[in-house]
């Protein structure tokens, strides 16, 4: 700690650099947080699901419907504990520039099995009592300024015309990964104007056991094999997962540009070092002369580069985890609980401490092998 | 007077290193810039290309896709009536009544994992209004034969989609007899039939879109207004070439703000670095910038000097991130488009234009990181720097 009036004196030398040198690992730093969080949004998304509830879909697709009627012969099977079902909607709000999910839901047994929605208990009877009723995330209350009671109207795309829904209640998730974007209504309500009678989207079950989920799965699809309408039944995780999977190599991407990034400031870092420490030849010189030991001297240009370095992660982790958290940022919807986790910030503390050796380890070692008569020669 | 160029490509020279590690610091942020950028342009062309300036795309009013649009037979015969279809050689009309659905379909090597593609089920017509779409091999589906034809982004990348296999979807078996392609299209990503065996196998019994030629390639406007006024249709028309591209506009818009906000952020880092090594280079030359202003040379001059060699380091930096991104062209990758819900492989497309926005950018990034060096340089004391 005595030579911390030595290691400031070398950061104060050229404080300009000192603080670009920072800079830019800071904002390095900040870069790679943020793209590391999106393949881990999207993994903790494709990750989601209760071991409990099952996902039943058409075998040709999900944009296939399968019959309402099936919901009665689903809650038969041995295993299951509670069935709902919900029909994708797709409508446009206003200008139709910012996509949100709406779909219409079965809502009291849904909500039953969605308790990571939380509703209070008013707003929750109010929306089951109303049939044009609508549920919506607290997202959409910030996003549109929509209120409870209002009347808000959609323009449907699969199902056409104009849909207007009284806002009932609005839900907040307490799992980060449900999208708090996201507005439902009464699928009875759909089913009646639309006249297409009886069709759902996909169907939701709640089961007894975790262990239980393939066989129940198989049981369900054996039902149906050879009906009009074939199921498909998988865990929620894996419905999710299929989800995750349709952005293509995002990972990679990802992954690929946050190494670029990564190994673009490790130049511009290592390339600040070399030069502080190669103007300060001399005064090394001098440091040796007056009985610093090579291994003191190694220690306190690393130490320097490990400052510069810790600094700028501090401050670009920092930024990256204070900046998400208060804009409450999820990429329009696609990344909710888009959130820099503890692995992230554990990762960039390695890159940061990588970093440091990298770009200190050449200087370090130049000063601590300085032959000082050489290096003295030219001092006036 | 200028100082000349070799005075900078020598001073550089001194320094290998560190000017080899800045130059390779603005190469990587190119790299990302044109790659990224790429990605944006390949995803875009895949799209824009799908559709035609003289052709004709009707959906019900309302719907923002074909998958969520629906036509019964009544609307299509109507719609093909109009006059302002164009008509064949043989007197019909050129117009193709399609039917879309999506299917998921499990990729190769992993069938486990499913990808949404795109069954679109043709007219006979199709193939002549579509006049961007060539067999590469094989023969047309045969009528009133279970077979298809596969866009030539599939094969390969899922299993059975070669010439003569057979592929299972929709409960059927279907014979794959061509392989097609349509110009680096979104059509290339999809699996066509003939409606009459598509229908029935999905279950359908209204067409999605109808796409026809227009008889004049000027009076799209006239055609748009007379088919949506027409009462006994409820539909939007659009130029073909203007829907599929307003298809790719929310999926192009994120990539692009993604590249933007990346390599942005990448830039100042790689900025600051230039920085770093030209006021390293200033403080170590100062004797003799104090020479030149002793010879005559005026600060303007020594200004212009150094700026000039940070621009020429960056460029040589931009030239290497060029030729680092250059191998990514045609890479074929796939997302979804989320517009339509399916997936749509394309490749990355690095055009000409996007090479010199790429060194542009680096000459920029090099300007801007030389200035305040520069300027310091232009304004060094003569008396004590030749001390």
């Amino acid at each position: 700690m005595r030579f911390l009036p030595l290691i400031t004196a070398y950061l104060g030398r050229h404080k300009r650099r000192t603080l670009l040198t920072m800079a830019s690992v800071a904002l390095a730093l900040f870069l790679f947080a943020s793209l590391r969080t999106v393949v881990t949004t999207l993994r903790a998304a494709a990750d989601f699901g209760s071991a409990r509830r099952l996902v039943s879909t058409n075998a040709s697709g999900l944009i296939f419907p399968l019959p309402v009627a099936y919901a009665q012969r689903l809650a038969t099977v041995p295993g299951v504990e509670k069935v709902t079902w919900a029909n994708w909607f797709g409508g446009q709000y206003g200008d139709g520039k910012r996509f949100f999910a709406n779909f219409a839901i079965d809502a009291k047994s849904y909500l039953d099995l969605y308790p990571e929605m939380s509703v209070p208990a008013d707003q929750r009877a109010a929306f089951l009592q109303d049939r044009s009723g609508a549920l919506i995330g607290s997202r959409l209350v910030d996003l549109f300024g929509w209120h409870v009671g209002q009347n808000v109207t959609l323009r449907g795309t699969i199902f056409p015309g104009e849909w207007t829904f009284t806002v009932r209640g609005v839900y907040t998730p307490t799992d980060p990964v449900i999208n708090d974007d996201a507005m439902m209504f009464h699928w009875a309500y759909l089913d009646e104007r639309s006249g297409r009678n009886g069709m759902a989207g996909w169907y939701i079950l709640q089961i007894d056991h975790p262990q239980n989920g393939p066989r129940v799965g198989k049981a369900i699809d054996d039902m149906f094999r050879n009906s009009s309408a074939p199921t498909k039944t998988g865990t929620e995780q894996a419905f999710n997962a299929s989800f995750a999977t349709m952005w293509g190599n995002v990972s990679l991407l990802m992954n690929t540009i946050g190494m670029a990034v990564v190994f673009a400031i490790l130049l511009v870092a290592a390339n600040a070092m070399m030069m502080s420490a190669r103007e300060r030849t001399r005064e090394l010189a001098v440091l040796k002369t007056i009985g610093f030991s090579d291994r003191r001297l190694f220690g306190l240009v690393m130490l320097e580069a490990g400052i510069i370095t810790v600094t700028g992660a501090v401050v670009g982790l920092g930024a990256a985890k204070v900046l998400y958290r208060a804009t409450n940022f999820n990429a329009a919807g696609f990344l909710p609980g888009f959130d820099v986790n503890g692995t992230t910030l554990a990762v960039g503390a390695v890159i940061a401490l990588v970093l440091m050796l990298a770009s200190g380890i050449v200087p370090a070692v130049r000063a601590a092998r300085l032959p000082v008569v050489a290096a003295l020669r030219n001092v006036e | 007077m200028k100082i000349p160029l070799t005075y900078n490509l020598r001073s550089v020279r001194q320094r290998p290193v560190s000017t080899a590690l800045t130059a390779l610091g603005i190469g990587l942020v190119v790299a990302v810039f044109i790659g990224m950028l790429a990605l944006a342009n390949g995803f875009a062309a895949a799209l824009t290309r799908t559709g035609s300036e003289r052709n004709v795309l009707v959906l019900r009013k309302g719907a923002d896709s074909e998958m969520s649009s629906g036509l019964d037979r009544e609307a299509i015969s109507i719609l093909t009536g109009s006059p302002h279809v164009a008509r064949g050689p043989d007197g019909r009309a050129l117009a193709s009544a399609e039917s879309y659905v999506v299917i998921p379909l499990g990729r190769m090597g992993d069938t486990t994992k499913l990808a949404n593609v795109v069954v679109r089920g043709v007219s006979g017509q199709a193939w002549q209004v579509r006049n961007n779409v060539a067999l590469l091999a094989g023969t047309r589906p045969a009528t009133g034969k279970n077979e298809v034809c596969v866009g030539k982004r599939l094969v390969g990348r899922f299993p059975n989609t070669g010439l003569g296999e057979t592929m299972h979807f929709a409960g059927r078996p279907w014979t794959v007899t061509c392989h097609f392609a349509a110009a680096g299209s979104a059509f290339e990503s999809e699996i066509w039939g003939e409606n009459e065996q598509i229908m029935p196998a999905m279950r359908r019994d209204a067409f999605q879109s109808l796409a026809f030629r227009l008889a004049d390639p000027a009076s799209f406007d006239e055609a748009k207004r007379v088919l949506e006024g027409d009462k006994r249709v409820t539909v939007d028309v659009y130029r073909e070439s203007a829907f599929y591209a307003k298809q790719s506009e929310l999926l192009g818009r994120i990539l692009r703000i993604l590249a933007i906000m990346i390599t942005g952020i990448m830039a100042v880092g790689a900025v600051f670095g230039a920085v770093n090594t030209m006021y390293a280079a200033v403080a170590s030359r100062a004797p003799e910038i104090a020479v030149l202003l002793t010879l005559g040379f005026r600060p303007r001059s020594i200004l212009a000097s150094f700026l000039v060699e940070s621009a020429v380091i960056a460029g040589v930096g931009g030239v290497v991130g060029c030729l680092l991104a250059l191998p990514m062209n045609g890479i074929v990758t796939s997302t979804t488009n989320w517009a339509n819900f399916s997936e749509i492989a394309f490749g990355f497309r690095i055009t000409p234009g996007l090479l010199l926005a790429g060194l542009i950018f680096a000459v920029v990034m090099g300007v801007l990181g030389g200035f305040f060096p520069a300027r310091r340089a232009s304004k060094v004391p003569v008396v004590q720097a030749i001390r």
